[in-house]
């Protein structure tokens, strides 16, 4: 590239940048959102203060869900608006009812060393659910080298990222950034498109707001955005599968909650399978115990049941989730990596199984 | 015979010309680099009632194809011209995945796909017309599962299609109703064919050769659709299905024998007539039950109202695979025999006053045909008393017919 290229793209993104960089007042373009067609750039929203630490612009609510989906390790940025005057329903088991205009955010990103998660992010892509009449909307937006902007890519894209994982090695990931349809292929319910992670379980914990922590949901309805919602102690939580104090089936089945259960339930793409694995699912054979596969393929691994107790090896959710093979591993999208703790924890839960 | 082959032949010559209509709203998607983001755009951003041509060419994708808009055809240029391969796939269960309604996918084909070649799901009204769906290596438990996979799904054609290589089924309909599949080539499968807890299936003029076993209809427990029934499968050649079962064990292919013909188990309703079966080792048509422990209060594992007729057996049951030795071999010297049938049946009432005329399994076969009931349920109330039943007379007998399938796509050609 010419070097005056180069000077002016500088110098077009300091003036671009520059009233970003010194209004924390701005909001961000409802109009723009919610105009016929996406917008080709994601500035053009202007959803954040800052891009690179994802500082947000009015309109646009942080939040943090207590178990995210495993994304190849990627951090997740996440931030929900609700339209003035009205509000999201609650939902005791499913995501909530957002009313139209609604928009939720998602931005994925990595630090080039996780032993320091908090410096060097490389944002690579932010991805937005926008309520409209025909529906929830899904486009992701790719980010540029220099994170002044991000691009969209209705066709999704594969990203190359490299980073040191928390051990110190260095990791290359093939990241894919989805499609609609491929967004859809989780964010699905009886066929309409809905959003997965605001759920009263997951979202049922404190957040660090500017003015002090608060629990979501309760901040959520102080501000209008959430009608409905009972107090946060009679609501439904899953624990965090991090959290050794909370037994592990408990945790195991919480993870596989947020992990699998968007599309392993009923009302989901995989009800073919007959395997559901919602947290409140009582009928073991519903959740894998003793399971034979249906439609699995050489997904099976030559094994006969989806969950052996007492034998990890010989369940065939282990040898799905330990795979990255695509026509074996699970989830069949969002993941080029075996996802270490999450396997960890789901052997140990069919280990003490009886 | 030589009629039955020659009408099928006809029905054949189809199989590798597309078709062309004349349309108004048209992408062309060109070979090249770009092609995969082309084509998967169009596939995200066409209005209903868009053809999208695919340019003849080797595509090499490495990422799986969906469709979730309505009214869409997809065209190639033909199933030996327009090639999608997914070899290097990192990520999809399947090639391609269609999610809407009144699609149709024709003129091309899906090769080496990891997992499932293209799967249907959940939709109305979906035509499969002239695609190839080919692992290209040949038979192998590496394979993906299917081929061309509808599932859940209603009002399914499937015809003048190829399918090679599946590790479990070439053409599976699962859970899915008012399915007409005819025209096929389907070989070289784990099974050929298989309809699987499904209602109303016309399977027909199809060639099912070298595959494990060439159709089956089956009906599995613990699925949210179960009860399978109201299948025919007529005017098909059903040959050399001798190919050593190569699906990945835990799955309930992995269970048939191999030189099976036909197998139907736990359904109800089907009717098998008009066939050429030929050269199928262990039998050309096995009629059986469930034979696994299941948890579901209303499933039927027995296979009822069966009727075969009019079909034309060559040499069969020469050679039965070694599950087929242990159940009849063990227990009869006799030569074995073109149609098997366990004789289970549904329970003690049964077995002492015998099966409702409405459930019965009805043999009306030619003169030479040779069948044997293995008496299954004899075997466990009666052990010491139980002998097999190879009189195939004791089975003639004739019912009501099933309505032929009527599927909005002939409606609107007609």
């Amino acid at each position: 590239m010419a070097g005056w290229v180069k000077y002016i793209g500088f110098f077009m993104t300091v003036v671009l940048s520059q009233p970003v960089l010194h209004a924390d007042e701005q909001m961000i373009d409802v109009e723009a959102l919610h105009a016929a067609r996406p917008a080709k750039n994601i500035s053009a929203y202007n959803l954040f203060a800052d891009n690179q630490s994802q500082k947000p612009n009015n309109g646009l609510l942080p939040y943090d869900l207590i178990v995210p989906l495993f994304t190849d390790y990627a951090l997740k940025y996440r931030f929900v608006h609700v339209p003035e005057g009205s509000s999201a329903n609650y939902n005791d088991s499913e995501a909530f009812d957002f009313p139209l205009g609604s928009i939720l955010v998602k931005t994925f990103a990595y630090p080039a060393d996780f032993r320091k998660p908090d410096k060097n992010i490389r944002l690579i892509e932010t991805r937005l659910l926008i309520k409209e009449a025909r529906g929830w909307q899904a486009w992701a937006y790719i980010w540029n080298d220099d994170m002044t902007d991000a691009k969209l890519k209705v066709a999704g894209a594969r990203m190359p990222v490299s980073y040191i994982d928390k051990l110190g090695l260095s990791v290359t990931v093939n990241y894919a950034v989805p499609n609609r349809n491929q967004c859809k292929g989780c964010h699905t319910k009886d066929r309409e498109f809905t959003p997965l992670g605001p759920k009263a379980r997951n979202i049922n914990r404190d957040y660090n707001y500017k003015f002090g922590a608060a629990n979501q949901l309760e901040h959520w309805s102080v501000i209008g955005y959430l009608s409905g919602a009972p107090k946060s102690s009679q609501a439904p939580k899953v624990p965090r599968v991090d959290d050794v104090k909370v037994p592990i089936a408990q945790r195991a089945r919480a993870y596989l909650d947020i992990n699998c259960a968007h599309c392993h339930r009923a009302a989901g793409p995989a009800s073919t399978s007959g395997l559901f694995l919602t947290f409140s699912e009582k009928n073991p054979v519903n959740w894998g115990y003793m399971r034979r596969p249906v439609a699995a393929g050489r997904g099976s691994g030559g094994l006969e049941f989806d969950v052996v107790p007492g034998k990890p090896d010989r369940s065939i959710l282990i040898y799905r989730m330990a795979s990255t093979d695509p026509g074996v591993m699970m989830p069949e999208l969002g993941r080029n990596q075996v996802h270490v703790e999450g396997l960890a924890l789901i052997r140990a839960w069919i280990l003490s199984l009886d | 015979m030589r009629d039955q082959v020659i009408k099928v032949m006809i029905s054949l010559m189809f199989l590798f010309s597309a078709s062309v209509f004349a349309e108004d709203n048209i992408i062309h998607v060109e070979h090249g680099p770009d092609a995969y983001e082309q084509l998967q755009e169009a596939l995200i951003l066409a209005e209903p009632g868009t053809t999208i041509m695919v340019a003849a060419g080797r595509y090499d994708f490495v990422d799986a194809l969906s469709l979730d808009v309505s009214d869409i055809t997809v065209r190639g240029a033909g199933m030996d011209k327009t090639i999608f391969n997914f070899k290097g796939q990192q990520a999809g269960s399947e090639g391609i995945l269609v999610t809407s309604d009144r699609v149709t996918l024709e003129g091309f084909a899906v090769v080496d796909t990891p997992g499932d070649g293209i799967k249907i799901k959940g939709v109305d009204t979906v035509t499969i017309r002239v695609v190839r769906v080919e692992w290209t290596g040949g038979p192998k438990a590496s394979n993906g599962a299917y081929g061309l996979y509808p599932v859940s799904s209603k009002n399914v054609l499937i015809e003048n299609s190829l399918v090679i290589g599946a590790s479990d089924a070439g053409i599976y309909v699962g859970q899915s109703q008012n399915i007409v599949i005819r025209h096929n080539i389907a070989q070289y499968n784990v099974a050929g064919i298989e309809i699987e807890n499904s209602y109303f299936s016309d399977v027909h003029n199809n060639i099912s050769q070298n595959n494990t076993g060439g159709i089956l209809v089956f009906d599995l427990p613990g699925l949210p659709q179960g009860g399978g029934h109201s299948t025919r499968l007529f005017n098909n050649i059903i040959q050399n299905n001798n190919t050593a079962n190569f699906a990945p064990k835990g799955n309930i292919v992995a269970m048939v024998p191999a030189g099976t013909g036909v197998m139907v188990m736990a359904n109800r309703g089907i009717e098998v007539f008009d066939n050429i079966f030929d050269e199928n080792a262990s039998a050309h048509v096995i009629i059986a039950a469930y034979p696994r422990k299941y948890y579901d209060d209303a499933y039927i594992p027995t296979a009822r109202r069966v009727l075969l007729t009019g079909n034309k057996y060559g040499r069969g049951g020469f050679d039965p695979a070694k599950m087929i030795k242990t159940l009849v071999g063990s227990r009869t010297d006799e030569v074995y025999s073109d149609i098997i049938w366990d004789g289970a049946v549904d329970g003690f009432w049964s077995f002492m006053f015998g099966i409702d005329d409405d459930d019965s399994i009805l043999v009306d076969e030619a003169a030479g045909t040779t069948m044997v009931n293995l008496n299954i349920v004899h075997e466990i109330y009666l052990p010491w008393g139980s002998s097999l039943d190879q009189n195939i007379e004791n089975y003639r007998g004739t019912r009501a017919r099933l309505q032929a399938v009527q599927l909005p796509q002939d409606q609107k050609q007609e």
